[in-house]
C-alpha cells in the first residue's frame, strides 16, 4: 500500500541528511589531516618518501570510491576484521579525500616559488618556521578555492555509502520511494537537500577565488 | 688579515655538467671581491655554494672559520653569518616590509618585538626607505624591493654579504639607487662577494676582481685588472662590455 509523499517524509529525509553531513565531516577532517601529512611528505627531497606517497595517491585515485568501499566492507571481514557499514564508508571516503587533498595541497606548496623557500633558508629559519611563516601562508591562498571545491565532491560522494547500508539521505530516499512510489518528488527533494549542502560551498569557493585574485596578499 | 670566505679547489657538477672545475680565491675581512665572467661561467653557482644552497663535490669552502663540507656543520649558524641577495629580491609577498625584515631576527635570534622594529628602522634608514616600513612588497618599485631585500639581510648582522647580479632585473634608472646602497656598505667596511655585469660599478667598488671563465678562475687582480687584461679571454670579455 502506497502512502502519499508528505511532510513526514521530508523529516525522515532530514534525519538521513544528518548522516550525510557526519560522513562528509569525517572525510574532510581525517582526510584533511592525512592529506596534509601526505602533502608535506610529498615535497620531501628524500626520493623514496615522495615516491611512496605518489604510489599511494595513484592507487586511490585509480579506483572508484565505491570499489574501495566494497573492498573494506566485504573484504576485511574475510580477513577476520568485522567493520560496520558506517566505519567502512568512513574509511573509504577518508582514503579518497586524503589522496585528493594531498595532491591539491602538494601542488599548492610546489607553486610557491623555489626562491621563496630559498629566501627562508638563507635567513636561517628552521623547517617548521619556514613552513609556518613563509610557505604555508602563501600556499593556503592558492589551495583554498580548489579545497572548498573538493568539499563539494566529498559531500556528493557520501551518497555511495547508501549502497553498503549507511542510512544517509540517499538510503532513506530509496525507502521513501519504495513507500510512496513517487520517485520524481522523492529524488527531487533529495537533489534539493544535496544542493543546499553543496551550493554554499561553491559560493564560498568562488568568493575565495575572487578575494585572492583581487588582492594578492 | 684573515679570510672570511676561502674557496679551496672547489669542484661542482650538475650531473655530467662540470660547472666549477677547481676554483680557489679568498675574500679578506672588509674586502670587496667582485666576480665577473660570461654567462654560464659559474659565478652564481659559486656564490650559492657559500650559503650551501648547492653542495660541492670536491675541495672546500671555509666561511667565517666553518668548513661547509664538515658533516657536523651547523648550517643555521653558517647562514646567520652570511647575508645573500639575489637578482629576484625574494621578499615575502604576504608580509609587510617590517615583517620581512624582523622575521629572522625575531624567530631565529629571538629579539623582542620593539628591539626588532627599532633595528628594522635602522637598516631601512641605511637603504633610505624608512617611510616604507608598513608597505607590502607589491607596493614598492623593483629598486625599492631590492633595497628592502638588502635591509632584510643586514638586519641579521651578517659577517659577509653576497650579491648576485642584484640590479640586472631592474630598469636602468633604478639601478643607481641600489648600487649606491651597496657602495655605502662597502665604504662602511662590510665584507662582500659580489657578482655583477656592471663593469663601471665593478671598477669603482672592487678591492679585487676575479674573472671566471669556463668554471675556472681565469684571472685575478686589483681593480686595475680590467684596464690591463692579461689573457685574451678577459680582453674579449671587457671589450664586449664597452
Ligand atoms: N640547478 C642546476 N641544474 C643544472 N645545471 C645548472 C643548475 N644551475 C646552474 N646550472 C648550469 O651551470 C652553469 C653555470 O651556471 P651559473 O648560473 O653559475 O652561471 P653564471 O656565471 O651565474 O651565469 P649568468 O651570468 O648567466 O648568471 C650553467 O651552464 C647552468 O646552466
Ligand atoms: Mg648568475
Amino acid at each position: 500500500m502506497f502512502t502519499n509523499f508528505a511532510l513526514i517524509h521530508v523529516q525522515v529525509l532530514l534525519g538521513g541528511l544528518i548522516w550525510t553531513v557526519v560522513l562528509s565531516l569525517i572525510s574532510f577532517v581525517f582526510g584533511g589531516l592525512i592529506g596534509f601529512a601526505l602533502a608535506l611528505a610529498g615535497v620531501s627531497k628524500v626520493r623514496w618518501v615522495s615516491r611512496t606517497i605518489a604510489t599511494y595517491v595513484a592507487l586511490i585515485q585509480g579506483s572508484p570510491v565505491l570499489i574501495i568501499m566494497f573492498v573494506i566492507y566485504f573484504g576485511l571481514p574475510i580477513l577476520g576484521v568485522e567493520v560496520g557499514s558506517l566505519t567502512a564508508a568512513g574509511i573509504a571516503l577518508v582514503l579518497f579525500s586524503s589522496a585528493y587533498l594531498g595532491t591539491i595541497w602538494r601542488a599548492s606548496l610546489q607553486s610557491v616559488p623555489k626562491t621563496q623557500w630559498e629566501g627562508a633558508d638563507c635567513l636561517a629559519l628552521t623547517y617548521a618556521q619556514r613552513m609556518g611563516l613563509v610557505i604555508l601562508p602563501q600556499a593556503i591562498r592558492i589551495a583554498t578555492p580548489p579545497t572548498v571545491g573538493f568539499m563539494v565532491q566529498i559531500v556528493k560522494n557520501t551518497s555511495l555509502a547508501s549502497v553498503i547500508g549507511v542510512v544517509d539521505v540517499t538510503y532513506v530516499g530509496k525507502q521513501v520511494n519504495a513507500a510512496t512510489f513517487q520517485p520524481f518528488t522523492t529524488y527531487l527533494v533529495i537533489a534539493v537537500l544535496y544542493f543546499c549542502l553543496c551550493y554554499p560551498l561553491s559560493v564560498l569557493s568562488r568568493r575565495f577565488e575572487r578575494a585572492y585574485s583581487v588582492s594578492h596578499r | 688579515m684573515s679570510a672570511i670566505v676561502k674557496f679551496d679547489d672547489v669542484h661542482l657538477s650538475f650531473g655530467a655538467l662540470k660547472v666549477l672545475k677547481g676554483i680557489s680565491f679568498e675574500v679578506q675581512k672588509g674586502e670587496v671581491l667582485v666576480l665577473i665572467g660570461r654567462s654560464g661561467s659559474g659565478k652564481s653557482t659559486a656564490l650559492r655554494c657559500v650559503d650551501r644552497l648547492e653542495r660541492i663535490n670536491g675541495g672546500d669552502i671555509v666561511v667565517c672559520g666553518r668548513s661547509i663540507s664538515d658533516p657536523k656543520l651547523d648550517l643555521r649558524a653558517l647562514r646567520q653569518d652570511v647575508g645573500i641577495v639575489f637578482q629576484s629580491y625574494n621578499l615575502f609577498p604576504h608580509l609587510t616590509v617590517e615583517q620581512n625584515i624582523t622575521l629572522a631576527p625575531r624567530w631565529v635570534k629571538k629579539v623582542d618585538r620593539a628591539t626588532a622594529r627599532a633595528e628594522a628602522l635602522q637598516v631601512l634608514r641605511q637603504v633610505g626607505l624608512e617611510e616604507k616600513i608598513d608597505a607590502y612588497p607589491e607596493q614598492l618599485s623593483g629598486g625599492q624591493q631590492q633595497r628592502v631585500a638588502i635591509a632584510r639581510s643586514l638586519a641579521m648582522k651578517p659577517k659577509v654579504m653576497l650579491f648576485d647580479e642584484v640590479t640586472s632585473a631592474l630598469d636602468p634608472e633604478l639601478t643607481g639607487e641600489v648600487l649606491k646602497v651597496i657602495e655605502d656598505l662597502a665604504r662602511g667596511g662590510m665584507t662582500m662577494l659580489l657578482v655583477t655585469h656592471e663593469m663601471a660599478f665593478a671598477q669603482r667598488i672592487a678591492d679585487r676582481i676575479v674573472f671566471m671563465h669556463q668554471g675556472r678562475v681565469w684571472e685575478e687582480g686589483p681593480r686595475t685588472l680590467l684596464a690591463d687584461p692579461q689573457t685574451p679571454e678577459l680582453r674579449t670579455f671587457v671589450g664586449s662590455r664597452h
